[in-house]
């Protein structure tokens, strides 16, 4: 093994995260695309490319290191949730073409096992992209060759229709077995949902800090299940828009504006527990320490937004544009204070701002730990860009979370005139799987 | 063939006496000793003389006594073609004679040349000597041989009766056969493709000629057909389509194929449908495309059962799902059958055609795994 990769291995170690490429080895032998990025690295000079590892390492300039490391697949919860929020999103949505149970659990350890290899940083299948036969297609397919695991996680959902879809069918005898908090999303007002990018059977979210990785790992996913899932609508998402931990500094969604400020955060251990994280005695226990996902596809009327002044955008959000800090106050972190007046004797926050209206105190407490991406889908032939932003939200219970705060957004919020809602769909999310005999989805089908 | 006929006799002697009778009435149904098995095809009906034979060539004459062309089949297991005459008119008589090794077939007559046809099951004995592992590739190789001899038959009988009517100037007749005689074709699609410069003449569509090289073929008349209905200048471009045609059976029916051919086969003709009969890219002008989609799942299926005693030997969990899958592809596409034909593509919604897609992509994943079963 190279010098390059044992500092890798150490300072992700350093930084609390094992790199699970090491933890995972008795999966599959040799951690395949490594070892290749690895040669690599070999060819293009040794001694000039572990000095630059070397002294990013050194500096404390973990930001790289940490990127490209892999995050632990087998836990309590699903990773991709609380996991700070990678850079890139690939999410998908599928139907169930299979109509045997026995099928789509087959489908789920399959996707299982190739999962925990992939966010290993290795190929999907045994033997790899170059590995097997000349004669057969690859059981991986090769873009990832020589890239990390950049910190993939995979999370997967169950929607509504696996327990009983639209013709009230209930397929694979699970309709007893619905969690009450997956209720239908109720219509919101305003909503131009497309049916065609909403809803879905099952979902896969690949988060990555490198977009190859992320596609890579959907694409494969995805071929693991033709003949028993079909892909219903993806989205791809190229910047975070939210942070997940205090470690992460708060982007900005393409409003220009700083998002996910308030968001639970992975720190927030007893928030957490209160309003991420399903416990026993919610609904079925098979959903215990899981997590349900609401995801909107919100299209921006880029344009009309960006003609918009200054003063106005922020009155709208109830946030400074610059510094993100809520209007009245001087710093991002500053609470809100929805009572301070502002130069007019109007409140400062304004009564419809955004801010105000998606905040707990407006909510009967209810948060949300937000996880959305900006898209582009290039423009959409009227010479305007095709953009926004794809939320998507995990929570204890969206009854009492994102349909209350989103019924009060829809119906107030002045940002509307802005955005869109063009598709929609509710997952719910199991718990972690435990170890390599477990399979996303047991405690449901098993 | 020889070897096979050894194989029958020396089987039979060993069978001995208790086996005599037995033999003595097959024997007279062979066509050494009794001619052939006649086989009386009407609308409604398939009357065949006798249902058992010894093994070795068998030969059937079929006579098409009822309205509507019929086609006559003798299927394995799993409808792998061991031989069939295409194209039977009515009042017609043809012969079909094929090597048969002992077992349990199926007869079927087709008449209106749609459907599973009409079915009979037919026992082979005298021979029952395993196979050695080449001996069945082998014996698939030569299957999909004669399936390849009997699709070109057809091809040069339908692509004739095309081109006549084209240089007839019947636009009506012409446009009716045009799907018919490219089912031919489309079926042994990747054995015409091994002659690279034959198939853009004959089946290349207008964006895929290269510069200097001229727009001809099956989609040039598609084009007159469809898009200026003026044929009256076509009668050129119809002769040189039937040149190319005879060109390229000549050489389909001379190339030796190996397993791999099949199997990759098998493989292209799916990718044939995924990326250009449901996008409907293929027949743009006509919209014929599910009749293309039907004959390259049609010859796909025809390679698989070519491989089918390869793979149920090596591979039979893979073949159970193939098997699963060629049925869900078939009833997705059977939605859409219209009298002996198919709807046209543009007639199909976006739902319908992510449906077949997903069908499609069902059954390709698991035949790309077919080539390295029959590589090992």
């Amino acid at each position: 093994m190279s010098p390059g990769a044992h500092e890798r291995g150490r300072a992700a170690s350093d930084h609390g995260r094992t790199p699970d490429a090491e933890a995972t080895v008795s999966l599959s032998g040799v951690p395949r695309r490594r070892a290749l990025s690895l040669a690599g690295l070999g060819a293009v000079g040794a001694a000039s490319a572990v000095g630059i590892t070397g002294s990013v390492l050194r500096t404390g300039g973990t930001a790289a290191a940490n990127a490209a490391a892999a995050v632990p697949f087998f836990g309590a919860h699903q990773a991709g949730i609380t996991t700070p929020a990678q850079d890139r999103l690939h999410f998908v949505a599928f139907d169930v073409l299979a109509d045997r149970r026995s099928d789509v659990v087959d489908l789920l350890r399959a996707w299982t096992a190739a999962a925990a290899r992939m966010t290993a940083g290795h190929d999907a299948g045994v033997t790899g992209a170059v590995g097997g036969m000349a004669e057969a297609p690859p059981d991986d397919t090769g873009e990832a060759l020589g890239l990390p695991a950049s910190g993939l996680t995979l999370t997967v959902g169950f929607g509504p229709t696996l327990f009983r879809d639209a013709s009230g069918r209930d397929r694979f005898g699970l309709a007893d077995r619905r969690p009450p908090a997956l209720a239908d999303l109720p219509r919101f007002p305003g909503d131009a949902l497309r049916p065609e990018i909403s809803g879905g059977d099952l979902c896969v979210q690949a988060c990555a800090n490198d977009p190859q990785v992320a596609v890579h790992a959907v694409r494969n996913l995805a071929r693991i299940g033709f003949g028993a899932v079909s892909v219903r609508w993806s989205q791809l998402g190229f910047g975070r828009t939210s942070s997940t931990s205090r470690t992460q500094d708060t982007p900005r969604n393409l409003m220009g504006f700083k998002d996910g400020t308030r968001n639970l955060k992975a720190e927030d251990g007893a928030l957490l527990r209160r309003h991420l994280w399903a416990a026993p005695g919610d609904g079925p226990a098979w959903m215990d320490g899981g997590s349900y996902a609401v995801t909107r596809k919100i299209k921006m009327l880029i344009e009309t937004w960006d003609r918009t002044s200054l003063g106005e955008q922020e009155t709208i959000i109830g946030r400074s544009k610059g510094t993100g800090a809520p209007l009245g106050r001087t710093a991002e972190f500053d609470p809100p204070d929805f009572a301070l007046p502002g130069a007019d004797g109007d409140p400062a926050i304004p009564v419809d701002a955004h801010i105000r209206l998606a905040h707990p105190d407006q909510n009967s407490g209810a948060h949300l730990l937000r996880r959305g991406y900006n898209f582009v889908d290039g423009s959409d032939g009227l010479g305007r860009l095709d953009a926004g932003l794809f939320f998507i939200a995990y929570q204890r219970d969206p009854r009492h979370q994102f349909v209350p705060i989103q019924h009060q957004l829809a119906r107030t919020d002045t940002l509307n005139e802005y955005i869109r809602h063009v598709s929609s769909a509710v997952f719910a999310c199991p718990p972690g799987v435990r170890g390599p005999d477990d399979y996303w989805g047991r405690g449901l089908f098993g | 063939m020889r070897a096979h006929r050894l194989l029958a006799l020396s089987t039979v002697g060993a069978l001995g006496l208790v086996g005599l009778a037995a033999c003595d009435k097959s024997t007279s149904d062979t066509p050494a000793a009794g001619g052939p098995i006649t086989v009386n095809a009407s609308d409604s009906g398939c009357e065949i003389s006798v249902n058992r034979a010894s093994a070795g060539p068998v030969t059937f004459k079929v006579t098409n006594k009822g309205a509507k062309v019929t086609e006559f089949y003798v299927y394995a297991a799993g409808d792998r073609i061991m031989g069939e005459v295409e194209n039977v008119a009515p009042g017609l008589a043809r012969e079909l004679r094929v090597e048969l090794p002992a077992g349990t077939y199926e007869t079927a007559c087709k008449p209106g040349m749609t459907g599973r046809g009409i079915r009979a099951t037919f026992t082979v004995s005298g021979s029952a000597q395993p196979l050695t592992a080449d001996a069945k590739l082998k014996q698939a190789t030569d299957s999909y041989s004669r399936y390849v001899q009997s699709q070109t038959a057809a091809l040069l009988e339908k692509a004739q009766e095309f081109v006549d009517a084209v240089k007839a100037g019947d636009v009506a007749k012409a446009k009716a056969l045009f799907p018919v005689a490219r089912t031919y074709w489309e079926r042994i699609e990747p054995v015409a493709e091994i002659f690279g410069d034959l198939d853009p003449k004959i089946d290349g569509r207008e964006e895929v000629i290269e510069e200097g090289m001229e727009f001809t073929g099956f989609h040039r008349i598609e084009k007159d057909l469809w898009v200026t209905g003026d044929i009256s200048k076509s009668g050129p471009m119809a002769d040189r389509l039937m040149a190319d045609i005879r060109e390229i059976v000549a050489k389909a029916n001379a190339e030796q194929l190996s397993p791999l051919n099949l199997a990759n086969g098998a493989k292209e003709l799916l990718d044939e449908v995924a990326t250009g009969k449901i996008t409907g890219e293929e027949d743009r002008y006509s919209h014929t495309d599910l009749w293309d989609f039907a004959a390259n799942v049609e010859g796909s299926k025809a390679a698989v059962a070519a491989l089918r005693p390869v793979l149920e030997e090596r591979a039979a969990s893979l073949l159970s799902t193939l098997d699963t899958k060629f049925a869900a592809v078939d009833a997705a596409l059977g939605k859409h059958r219209r009298g002996d034909g198919w709807k046209f593509h543009n007639e199909l919604s976006q739902a319908d055609l992510k449906e077949l897609s997903d069908a499609i992509n069902g059954l390709a994943e698991p035949i790309s795994q077919v080539a390295a079963v029959v590589a090992r």
